[in-house]
């Protein structure tokens, strides 16, 4: 691997975990760009290829200022792309697909979330990049993988969600099961993509040779550690399926109204000497009803402790004052925040959580940060997301050493 | 069969719960070689069971919630081996007990670091300070240590010292209050635990960027993952509209704010829905004909996404009553057939039989000796050159006891017995422990 430095006049900027790693990026929507963000933001040379005039389908989606739909100004798309440049380029025509092996050469990993067979049906499949460049690693990020029966199914958020994970666990009983918020599960598909890049790159330097990366969005769910992997494995063990559990389920456990608002707090029969410190009534633990930790499982108990016991005492108490009380007595807990009360909430604050981004066109945009910090190679903010087509003229002269002439007849042609 | 990428990384796994279990979990399955570093004397929360010895009776009674479901219901001799939300992600992993509360154990722990690359924990922080094993400290005894710490919601600030889990972090992101049902009280939304995915596979993301650093560099460093701030960026849609726009999102429940109808709708059979999301025009106009009803398409109430998301609740109806008395699992056929993106709400004895996982392999049998032989999900992603499958059953308590102590360590068979004999190391939980 080269470690030259390849950021193009962004130097001076504290060094990246990945600084030197060459990334194509020719993924769209949520899973894909999640992706290359993570790699992009810790220090990998991201190069995002865009279908021209139309862009990558995430910029069609909100949130926008002022709720004006604009190519530039979508907040989903500023927040997946950050730290990449970006490249408008017609693949349907020969030189385009020139274009694009020729940056497969210089490039050690391309990433893709193309309906699997369009990257051969375009020329450009695993057996041609690896002929291109055989240390290339080829991570291809699909719904259901690039092999099996649903191979050309279709899929989205609550699709993937349903299949793969865990919805069927989530809401009352008698009702519809329900999804997660905004788009989770293909995120989280996309952070899963991120770990399989480095997996690859780890094996190409042991065999000195890439290969290519199949990411099945339905696979990352049904294996991704949380209820559904435990329940797979407790449905053998007992037999049957678990059903979508009543909210509190265990002993002052799940959401719980209090005087202001909402709190989720963690009690559970084990924790049962944690939750009467929070309320006071330590005396508890010798009740001849709650004491015994065999009847702190009984759902009957469990209703009458949480009816008659705990939600009393936190109609009396703020959201705030329960959730510090909680932890002041080491009982996992949390407040119920909205959207507000999370971006004004002083300590995410003071931890450095948010990032402002000045961007050509959406202007200032406040937005999450750094997902995670190392410590010597911290995230940085080094572009905010490429406009469409922003660094055509860069990454040609700079990265494939074109002329400026060839540029211009690329963009006569129609190729970039 | 090639070596795994992973293989000759040594990692020290004190992580508990799930998500620090999961990140551990993925660099495992590529063939790091993780040592589970874990006590008799202290049982980590909600790991190993919610409780070490629960007794058949608090298992009859609880057994509507996977907390119990130890095979066959039945606890067994050692329950901590047989739990379903630690087997389930334990496989290919190591397990050691040492108590680090003393001196000795301490010690044994510091010779390991010296010939560890990771140690990663998710403990809260005051934890780790407690027993004198932070970041400053192990890098005496290994400089090129990797340490990767999941704490809440971080090593600094107010809240430091506060334990977040998947729940408590859906509330304090905003995500609970985006979720859900609509039409209902917060409380009956139920919770989810998305979050420790979210962070567990960060984890395993940040690790490996921070061996390729140390790799390309020599430089080892600290990684702090905060289940919450990680979780934070998961959010960026509602947080950006409240950003730019100052608009407090709640929940819309199943549907989606462009794609229409998006929702989830009863099929016949106990608890089977199909859930499906039209994205184009196209994909309205078939889903009408699969119906039977292509005037649906004509009808201008349900002529652009704009106005099928206006009109919800009656084209809600309409399609639940078509649903109602059919399978879940054929529409999903009949309707990707036509272009429709649907799919089953698989229950998890259809996920194990699933189409598409059994011709791509995706569960594995796995026999554990005392928990029985069951299927496991095999590793998240597959890589051409590099088959993978799963190698070793879930690790039982102290199982690799004598690999650490004897092979690792070099600790003489006298001392090892010594260590059995005074009880500081074993393979099951002390009497009395909660």
């Amino acid at each position: 691997m080269s470690m030259v430095k390849q950021h193009s006049g962004q130097a001076g900027k504290s060094p990246g975990a990945l600084d030197g790693l060459k990334v194509l990026d020719l993924t769209q929507h949520i899973s894909g760009p999640y992706c290359t963000k993570l790699l992009a933001d810790y220090g990998a040379d991201v190069i995002k290829i865009e279908k021209p005039e139309v862009g990558d389908i995430a910029r069609q989606m909100g949130p926008f200022p002022g709720n004006h739909p604009h190519r530039e100004k979508s907040g989903l798309f500023l927040y997946l792309n950050t730290n990449k440049r970006g490249m408008a380029l017609n693949l349907k025509i020969e030189k385009g697909r020139q274009l694009l092996l020729h940056l497969a050469r210089w490039a050690d990993v391309v990433v893709e979330s193309f309906k699997p067979g369009t990257m051969e049906r375009l020329g450009l499949g695993y057996s041609s990049l690896e002929k291109a460049n055989k240390k290339l690693v080829v991570v291809s990020i699909s719904n259901f993988g690039q092999s099996g029966p649903y191979r050309d199914s279709l899929a989205s958020e609550i699709i993937e969600h349903g299949m793969g994970g865990s919805l069927r666990a989530t809401g009352m009983p008698d009702r519809e099961p329900t999804k997660y918020g905004a788009h989770v599960a293909l995120q989280q598909a996309g952070s899963i993509a991120a770990a399989a890049v480095m997996t690859a790159l780890f094996a190409r330097e042991r065999r000195g040779r890439g290969e290519h990366v199949d990411v099945s969005i339905f696979e990352t769910q049904a294996g991704s550690q949380d209820r559904r992997t435990t329940m797979t494995l407790a449905a053998q063990h007992t037999g049957y399926v678990f059903p979508r559990r009543p909210m509190q389920f265990a002993l002052a456990t799940g959401t719980f109204p209090c005087a202001d608002g909402y709190i989720h707090l963690s009690g559970s029969a084990a924790r049962f000497p944690y939750t009467v410190k929070l309320i006071g009534r330590e005396e508890l633990l010798q009740h001849p009803t709650f004491g015994p930790m065999s009847n702190r499982s009984d759902p009957r108990i469990v209703e009458e402790f949480n009816q008659t016991i705990l939600l009393p005492w936190l109609m009396q108490h703020t959201m705030q004052e329960v959730w510090h009380m909680a932890q002041a007595v080491g009982l996992a807990c949390g407040p119920m925040y909205t959207p507000k009360d999370v971006m004004n909430d002083k300590t995410f604050r003071a931890r450095g959580v948010w990032a402002t981004v000045e961007h050509p066109e959406a202007g200032t945009v406040v937005m999450p940060g750094r997902p995670f910090i190392l410590h010597r190679t911290p995230w940085s903010l080094r572009r905010p997301a490429p406009t469409l087509g922003q660094h055509n003229k860069e990454v040609l002269t700079d990265a494939l050493r074109y002329s400026s002439e060839e540029v211009a007849r690329f963009r006569r042609l129609g190729v970039i | 069969m090639s070596e795994l990428p992973l293989a000759g990384i040594r990692i020290l796994d004190m992580t508990g719960l799930w998500a620090g279990p999961y990140a551990t979990m993925l660099l495992a399955d590529w063939g790091a070689e993780v040592i589970r570093v874990e006590s008799t004397q202290v049982k980590q929360m909600n790991t190993r069971g919610n409780v070490a010895r629960p007794t058949k009776e608090m298992v009859q009674k609880g057994k509507l919630v996977f907390h119990y479901a130890y095979p066959n219901l039945d606890p067994g001799k050692r329950p901590w081996n047989r739990h379903p939300s630690f087997n389930a992600h334990a496989r290919n992993k190591l397990s050691m007990t040492v108590d680090l509360r003393r001196p000795e154990g301490k010690a044994i722990l510091l010779d390991l670091v010296r010939i560890a690359d990771v140690l990663i924990e998710n403990s809260t922080p005051r934890l780790i300070q407690k027993l004198g094993l932070e970041y400053d400290v192990l890098l005496r005894y290994n400089p090129q240590l990797i340490m990767v710490r999941m704490p809440g919601f971080g090593l600094t600030g107010s809240y430091a010292r506060y334990r977040a889990l998947g729940t408590h972090t859906d509330g304090v992101t905003g995500h609970h209050a985006i979720m859900g049902y609509p039409d209902v009280d917060p409380t009956m939304r139920g919770d989810t635990t998305a979050a420790d995915a979210a962070a567990g596979s960060a984890s395993a993301f940040a690790t490996l960027a921070a061996l390729w650093r140390r790799r390309q560099t020599g430089e080892a460093q600290l990684v702090e993952v905060p289940l919450v701030e990680n979780f934070l960026g998961y959010m960026a849609e509602p947080l950006m509209d409240y950003t730019m726009n100052g608009h407090i999102q709640e929940s819309i429940g199943n549907r989606d704010p462009v794609m229409a109808p998006q929702g989830c709708y009863r099929c016949t059979g106990n608890d089977q829905w199909l859930v499906l999301s039209i994205a184009k025009e196209a994909q309205w106009k078939a889903l009408c004909d699969v119906m039977g009803q292509p005037s649906l398409a004509k009808d201008a109430r349900f002529a652009s996404a704009a106005a099928r998301r206006l009109n919800h609740d009656a084209l809600d109806v309409v399609i639940s009553d078509w649903t109602q008395d059919k399978d879940s699992r054929h529409l999903f056929t009949v309707l990707q057939a036509k272009g429709v993106p649907a799919g089953p709400v698989l229950d998890e004895f259809q996920l194990l039989e699933d189409p598409q996982l059994a011709a791509r392999g995706f569960f594995e049998e796995l026999h554990h000796t005392e928990a029985g032989t069951y299927k496991y999900h095999g590793p998240l992603w597959k890589q051409s050159e590099t088959p993978n499958h799963l190698r070793l059953p879930p690790c039982s308590l102290g199982e690799h006891n004598e690999y650490v102590y004897k092979d690792l360590l070099c600790l003489s068979d006298a001392r090892y017995q010594e260590m059995e004999a005074t009880g500081h190391i074993g393979r099951d939980f002390v009497e009395g422990i909660v």
